[in-house]
């Protein structure tokens, strides 16, 4: 039998691996994948609470999220496009630009 | 039936989530980060949300994918460098196992507990999932509705300016 706590732990195992990946990585837009995976095991907890709760409010909440990250990939890879033309790389040992 | 299916698509999500922080180059990175998006569809469908699993589809691995691919190949990054792969693996590894550990003992302490609705299976088969979501967004939750197309129109003019050559 599938209980709630299976979703959570999953998604627990799924939020801390995405933390490695953004602790551990230099390219940035592997960091930025490895984001959406922590925003997306966010989502599973809250869908399987909401179901556990048999209430909508956190599947409305998962829609924000959502939104959130659609709108974070638009201007992240926009901000890695420019950071490119100056710097040739996008490694993040180069974002050093604000550093004096 | 379904534990059988919970457990064949958490394993798949967790090991194609590992392997996209692993993988040497990103263009493989994505390709997992799309396995583990379409495993948590389905498992969206086993938690009796179809139209959250339409929309993680849509949304996440066609129109985010496609633009995280878009951003790859638009830069011709090759594969990592050995040298220039990763930061410390020691420390990012202990302090995210040190994460999981945490987490886990407060999901097995603690009993999930909340504000109890009406949302039955038996509600979602009458009215359809898609009906009872737009209902609660067009009445409760209209204005963080209206806050978040402003959100949009904000990214994309914020994402032209970014990328647009000289201002």
């Amino acid at each position: 039998m599938i209980t709630v706590y299976h979703y959570l732990i999953l998604s627990a195992i799924i939020f801390s691996i995405g933390t490695f990946g953004v602790l551990t990585r230099k390219n940035a837009i592997v960091i930025f994948m490895c984001i959406e995976l922590m925003l997306n095991s966010v989502n599973l907890t809250f869908i399987a609470l909401s179901r556990h709760l048999q209430n909508m409010d956190g599947q409305i909440f998962v829609f924000f999220v959502m939104t959130v990250a659609a709108a974070e990939a638009a201007v992240g890879l926009a901000l890695m496009i420019a950071f490119y033309r100056n710097r040739g790389s996008i490694d993040s040992d180069d974002f050093n630009m604000l550093k004096w | 039936m379904l534990s059988i299916l919970f457990y064949l698509f958490a394993v798949v999500a967790i090991f194609s989530a590992f392997y996209v922080t692993k993988a040497r180059s990103p263009v493989n990175s994505a390709l997992c980060l799309v396995t583990t998006f379409i495993c948590f569809a389905v498992l969206y469908i086993t938690l009796d949300a179809p139209f959250m699993a339409a929309i993680q589809i849509m949304v996440y691995a066609g129109a985010i994918m496609v633009l995280i691919v878009f951003v790859i190949m638009l830069l011709n990054l090759g594969t990592a460098v050995k040298k220039r792969y990763t930061h410390g693996l020691a420390w990012g590894g202990a302090l995210s196992i040190l994460m999981l550990f945490i987490t886990n003992l407060f999901i097995r302490r603690g009993v999930p507990t909340g504000k109890v609705g009406e949302i039955t299976t038996q509600t979602i088969h009458n009215y359809g999932h898609t009906e009872l979501i737009g209902r609660a967004m067009f009445t409760d939750f209209l204005l963080p509705f209206e806050i978040a197309s402003i959100l949009l129109l904000v990214a994309i003019v914020g994402a032209v300016i970014l990328s647009k050559r000289e201002v």
